[in-house]
């Protein structure tokens, strides 16, 4: 009888049944819809964080220089005496301005904290390339070219081109390289991890001391390398076994060789710039930050949520759009939805005083007239849940198929890790001081979301069949029967 | 048997209290009839949901089977209701979405009686009032008559102790008022109910053995040894 009467009634009441449930399943779809761009965004930020940090990567942690300290502009000293034309040429290696480095000692000292997975080490280095041809008139000149250091977050290279000295002619070039010297012995933590092999191979944990390298895609491309070609960085052949792209953004570095052989180019043995390091679980990420800060003095910890909070640009701005605007939007929209179906079931109630009014004079005991209205609520939920997850995945599914770009900058407060700024000097700029990374928004929609609007349809046919079942239950028969006569 | 004493109902009308009930004697017997009768608004409606446990005195007592209707919990009265008391309604009071058949059934939903067999004692209430081909009918898709005898069908389906009506020929012509009248008294005589009726029709309360007549509140009862009564 219970669900004869219940089919019978829905089918009666179709219209202010679709009415319910169409505005539950208004502010389902939109809280569905709202669910899949925030795991959109979220999976838009891990990306751009992913770029910077590598895939299995939760904390870095670096080393500030002292103030004062290093850096400055690289300096190329150049003297020529006597007349006509002579050629020159100069390569430096160094850490990146602001950048300090740490003993090797420091990987273990964190990889022996606890909830550390693993913890690897890498340099990352800037080669400064000069070749040059001078042309003197007579006596000497000296040349001086200095190249300023930006705190660039990315690898980039930077070129210059020539300029003339005062007593004389000159065509010289100025190329920047960035190398990342990192640990082959662990490619699942660091900026290894992020990289996508094309061509080639990844190092083994083999040619840790091997003069072998791993080459960024867009750097091979423009400078013709492929696998089994030699790539010269300080006088020294490396042979590029592996092409690789980031998997997403921007690559870290220019030439990725073995940690060693970085420490004995850039004479830094036992050196290392930054410490990736991996949590037991995502959970523990901020007790082991906690622990490296306490107990690993004189260094910077950071965590992808303090990396995310450096994030700006478009996929910022939409993020905080969708978690503030979109959020309570929604919340708002399912608390009218509530209401108007509480609203529209206390309503039909009220029309069926005498209905229900008779079923008590018969001996319905007020629970199973309360079950009754419950359960048309409950269905008119629950097909407001259908039509809700339906527009919910519609929507998220337009969001996928129209796939925005974002974009997302990093700011150079990341230093650390970043390559050389603009090439200064004579000559034109190469890089950006921050890191832009263009994503494509898609909007997942989760099985965990489709149970949250499931329960959201089943929470708003209770709460409006609670409502009109209240109504129903304070009914008593005489008054429902008086009431129409 | 019913037995009611003093029985007083009382409502508040803004500041005015109004005394619908107001002091009621009265004896009904097992398988007794009464029609009660008189002018609208002196309690006669009130009277009847007091019998049928809808509404609860304000003073005294209304006994009904050992049960004293005022006094015991809701989950009683309303058993009382479903097993001992059969009601029909002046404006019938059919669910409309149901069919005749399910209509007669709800008056078995509460007495936890299995599906199969409410079927069957349905169908059999149905052919007892003349229904039985129109089963399958919503309330809509029959005449006024039918659907009185539809909501005889389901006071009696549960085979109660008592039947009340009210106003049961209110809505109805004089031709279906007679065919109903007589199908309630042939129903009453068969089966050894109870019966009271409440009534303002003249000629109805002029043909029963039995009258209280209710002004102000006050009942009156009086026999009629020599009423015509409804064949049936």
């Amino acid at each position: 009888m219970f669900f004869t009467y219940l089919r019978r009634e829905l089918r009666r009441r179709r219209k202010a049944a679709l009415v319910i449930s169409m505005g539950l399943a208004l502010g389902i779809g939109l809280v569905l819809t709202v669910t899949s761009v925030s795991a959109g965004m979220k999976n838009a930020q891990s990306t751009v964080l992913h770029s910077l940090y590598g895939l299995g990567t939760d904390i870095t942690v670096t080393k500030s220089a002292a103030a004062g300290a290093g850096g400055g502009a690289q300096k190329f000293g150049i003297q020529q005496s006597g007349s006509g034309s002579k050629s020159s040429s100069a390569d430096r290696l160094s850490v990146n301005q602001g950048t300090a480095t740490m003993a090797s000692s420091t990987v273990t000292q964190v990889a022996s904290q606890s909830n550390v997975e693993a913890a690897v080490g890498s340099l990352l280095l800037n080669d400064f390339k000069f070749d040059g041809s001078f042309k003197l008139k007579s006596g000497t000149s000296s040349t001086s070219t200095g190249t300023g250091q930006g705190g660039g977050q990315q690898g980039g290279e930077g070129g210059g081109q020539g300029g003339t000295p005062p007593s004389g002619a000159a065509n010289f070039s100025l190329n920047t390289l960035t190398i990342m010297g990192t640990d082959t012995s662990n490619i699942t933590v660091g900026p290894l991890s992020s990289l996508k092999i094309t061509s080639g191979v990844n190092f083994t944990s083999a040619q840790s001391n091997s003069l072998v390298a791993v080459v960024d895609s867009s750097y091979a491309t423009q400078k013709k390398l492929k696998v089994g070609s030699t790539v010269t960085i300080s006088g020294k052949a490396f042979k590029v076994i592996g092409i690789a792209t980031a998997s997403s953004g921007t690559s870290a570095a220019n030439v990725y060789i073995p940690l060693t052989q970085a420490q004995t180019l850039a004479d830094m043995k036992n050196k290392v710039t930054t410490v990736y390091v991996k949590a037991s679980s995502s959970q523990q990420i901020s007790a082991v930050k906690t622990a490296i800060t306490k107990n690993v003095s004189g260094t910077t910890v950071t965590t992808a949520s303090d990396l995310a909070s450096t994030v700006s640009g478009s996929l910022s701005t939409a993020a905080n759009l969708v978690t503030s605007m979109g959020k309570w939007l929604s919340l708002a929209v399912l608390a009218a939805a509530f209401l108007i179906s509480s609203l529209l079931t206390s309503s039909a109630v009220n029309r069926r005083v005498r209905e229900f009014g008779t079923l008590k004079a018969l001996g319905w005991r007020s629970k199973r007239v309360i079950g009754q209205v419950m359960g048309e609520a409950l269905v008119n939920g629950l097909i407001g849940g259908v039509l809700g997850i339906a527009l919910g995945l519609a929507g998220a599914a337009a969001i996928t198929a129209f796939s925005p770009t974002l974009s997302a900058s990093t700011a150079s407060s990341t230093a650390s890790q970043g390559g050389p700024g603009g090439g200064g000097g004579p000559g034109q700029a190469a890089s950006a001081a921050a890191k832009a990374i263009e994503v494509h928004l898609t909007a997942p929609v989760t099985l965990s979301a489709i149970a949250v609007a499931v329960a959201l349809a089943v929470a708003g046919g209770l709460v409006a069949g609670g409502f009109g079942g209240w109504r129903a239950s304070r009914l008593r028969p005489a008054d429902a029967l008086r009431r129409v006569e | 048997m019913y037995r009611l004493s003093g029985v007083t109902k009382h409502y508040s009308r803004g500041k005015e209290t109004v005394r619908a009930l107001d002091g009621i004697d009265l004896e009904i017997p097992d398988g007794g009839q009464l029609v009660i009768q008189g002018p609208t608004g002196g309690g006669k409606s009130t009277l009847l949901q007091m019998l049928g446990g809808l509404d609860r005195p304000t003073g005294g007592t209304v006994e009904l089977a050992g049960h004293d209707l005022g006094a015991i919990g809701e989950a009683k009265l309303t058993k009382v209701r479903a097993e001992l008391i059969g009601f029909v309604f002046q404006s019938f009071n059919l669910i409309p979405t149901l069919s005749a058949q399910e209509n007669v059934e709800t008056a078995l939903v509460p007495m936890g009686i299995a599906k199969e067999e409410r079927h069957k004692r349905a169908f059999a209430a149905l052919e007892s009032v003349g229904l039985g081909e129109r089963s399958n009918h919503v309330p809509s898709e029959l005449s006024g008559g039918q659907q009185q005898r539809v909501a005889i069908a389901r006071a009696l389906v549960k085979e109660p102790k008592v039947l009340l009506a009210d106003e049961p020929t209110g809505n109805l012509d004089e031709e279906t008022r007679d065919e109903i009248m007589e199908l309630l008294h042939g129903l009453w005589r068969e089966r050894g109910l109870t019966f009271i009726m409440v009534t303002h029709d003249t000629a109805i309360a002029g043909r029963a053995p039995r009258l209280a007549t209710i002004r102000a509140g006050k009942v009156t009862v009086s026999e009629n040894a020599d009423a015509q009564v409804w064949a049936g």
